[in-house]
């Protein structure tokens, strides 16, 4: 009952990894960089598009997380 | 105007034959697309939202196709061809748009369902009880696309130029105003389905230039260190906080998210994700369209890739960049690149790209103008058949309204608008949002919060010419540089939020003494 009750909190946080891509692509001074480059693709421009996987990847496992949760 | 006489007799005949012979083989999908999931067209959620059916890889394919539209192919590698790092907004805009898909509109999606909304403004005039309230989204929501559709023109516009075909004179607007009878007659007759079953074609197109684009061009350049090599160094990335300015980082910042909150907001983004057949559908989709998004990354990147071409120096695209502006870029860096059949292929993908969100646009627009203006105000008894048919003659007054826009004005007119449009329809996040959450709001405050968030968006636009929404905000001896539709929806929210208990009191204390 209780592992159960621990389960249901620790969902209800689920989708806050949500935030996690406003936090890093909200603040250029993380990512305002030419080094190190990946493939001759300054920092700037290739961590931005990794980022959008990472965005992805976010917002499918709160789906796949939520679902379960639903089961 | 001779440079304009020079680019007349130079029609591409290869490209031209397969752009036209893709175009036709879309508009015939957009005919037959009536008899897909056969339902009484004469029903305006059928027409207007195919149903409500649509699945997660169908709805994949039209909000992708509906959302990436032929203006942004063409304008975002154009910023980062003239402006350089600050046009790459649009990669965290992209990103941030699919967590606020995924928390905000599944909720929004069930409740428009169990109470049979088709709109925006059905929603907002719902849940606060106000049409007052409804007639300001539905209004702002058609003022804002309007624009936006004309803006899908000129993206079309910008490539029937580059295909050869002479420019000035009326003979030269011909392929254009065919374009758009042909789309008029397919959204007539078919509805949202058009696009849906279009956008198929648009979005293999897409992603088949695209990668072929970043393939072939930087192989031909010798890497991508060699183009970013031609990119000038004080461009390649954003100019740090200097003095008392946040300078390019707070534009950069509040440009992504001010975009970001306002995309789905658009009544056009509306229509995709209502015409969605379920909430988990739409939850999918905010995972499995980040596709898109990467594509768009890889497409401004374009923009480096023309430069490194050296398109704007080479004297045969001097007659397009002097008609287009750097709008002409990414044409001309396909020109330069590709074979004149490759050409086709890519230049009816951004042409047959403009055609689904124009037509999903006036699709959405109608549906606002017989839902919100004409069954509220002019006639309320109107019985189903006649909604139907009323939006569909406003789907086509918008579409005429656009091209006549596009052919009589500069565009610079719609790119203003454009942007402006941006501005006023984030207004409409304090009604959307409180309508999911805090539907106590007091719809007068929320009016009021509408009225000052559009009042100082635009005063802060114009204060810029209107050749830029980044406002110099500045607070304590600090100049913030910020996207003006992010400031100023900030004020509606703060003002709605503080009002509305004012006007409560108010209006119980009058009740109470009226009772007495």
């Amino acid at each position: 009952m209780t592992d159960k009750m621990q389960q249901r909190q620790w969902r209800r946080y689920v989708p806050r990894l949500l935030l996690i891509p406003f936090a890093v692509v909200l603040w250029p001074p993380l990512y305002n960089r030419i080094e190190p480059e990946f493939l001759g693709v300054p920092f700037f421009y290739w961590f931005q598009l990794a980022w959008i996987l990472v965005g992805a990847v976010c917002v499918w496992a709160v789906y796949a997380l939520e679902q379960r949760g639903k089961e | 105007m001779s440079a304009l006489e020079g680019a007349s007799l130079n029609l591409d005949l290869t490209a031209t034959t397969i752009f036209v012979a893709l175009f036709l083989l879309v508009a015939w999908l957009g005919f037959v697309a009536a008899r897909w999931r056969k339902a009484d067209l004469n029903l305006l959620h059928e027409w207007g939202l195919g149903g409500r059916r649509f699945g997660t890889i169908v709805t994949w394919f039209l909000l992708g196709g509906d959302l990436y539209t032929a203006y942004t192919f063409i304008a975002v590698p154009a910023l980062v061809f003239g402006k350089g790092a600050m046009g790459f907004f649009a990669v965290p805009y992209t990103i941030l748009v699919y967590p606020i898909l995924y928390l905000v509109f599944p909720r929004f999606w069930i409740i428009a369902h169990e109470r049979g909304h088709l709109t925006a403004a059905d929603f907002v005039g719902d849940r606060f009880g106000s049409r007052l309230l409804a007639l300001a989204v539905a209004v702002t929501g058609i003022l804002a696309t309007m624009p936006y559709i004309a803006l899908q023109l000129v993206g079309m516009e910008v490539v029937i130029g580059a295909l050869g075909f002479p420019q000035g004179g009326l003979l030269s607007h011909a392929p254009l105003i065919i374009a758009l009878l042909i789309l008029a007659a397919f959204t007539r007759a078919s509805g949202l389905r058009a696009p849906a079953l279009i956008a198929i074609v648009k979005d293999l197109l897409i992603f088949i230039t695209v990668i072929a684009a970043v393939v072939v061009i930087p192989a031909k350049l010798g890497g991508f260190s060699a183009i970013f090599a031609a990119v000038p160094q004080e461009r390649l990335l954003l100019t740090p906080p200097g003095g008392e300015s946040l300078g390019a980082y707070s534009a950069y910042a509040t440009l992504a998210l001010g975009s970001a909150l306002a995309l789905f907001l658009y009544p056009h983004s509306m229509t995709g994700v209502l015409s969605s057949s379920s909430g988990n559908v739409i939850r999918r989709n905010a995972a499995l369209l980040s596709a898109y998004s990467f594509v768009l990354g890889l497409i401004a990147l374009l923009g480096y890739m023309a430069l490194a071409v050296g398109v704007d120096k080479d004297p045969a695209y001097a007659a397009g960049f002097g008609n287009f502006g750097p709008n002409f870029a990414v044409p001309a860096l396909f020109l330069a690149s590709f074979q004149s059949w490759f050409v086709g292929i890519a230049f009816a993908a951004i042409a047959i790209g403009a055609l689904v969100p124009a037509a999903i646009m006036s699709i959405a627009c109608a549906s606002l103008f017989t839902r919100n203006i004409y069954r509220e105000f002019v006639r309320p008894d109107c019985p189903k058949a006649e909604e139907a048919r009323i939006a569909k003659i406003a789907s086509l007054v918008v579409k005429l309204g656009a091209v006549v826009f596009v052919l009589t004005l500069p565009h610079v007119y719609a790119i203003e608008l454009q942007l402006l449009g941006g501005i006023w329809i984030i207004q409409l996040l304090p009604p959307v949002l409180l309508g999911l959450y805090a539907r106590s709001i007091n719809a007068a405050a929320l009016l009021v919060g509408w009225a000052a968030g559009i009042g100082t968006g635009t005063y802060m636009a114009a204060t810029q010419g209107l050749a830029s929404s980044i406002f110099p905000l500045a607070i304590f001896g600090v100049t913030i540089p910020g996207y003006a539709a992010l400031y100023s929806v900030l004020i509606n929210f703060l003002l709605a939020m503080c009002l509305s208990p004012i006007v409560d009191l108010l209006t119980r204390r009058s009740a109470t003494s009226a009772a007495r």
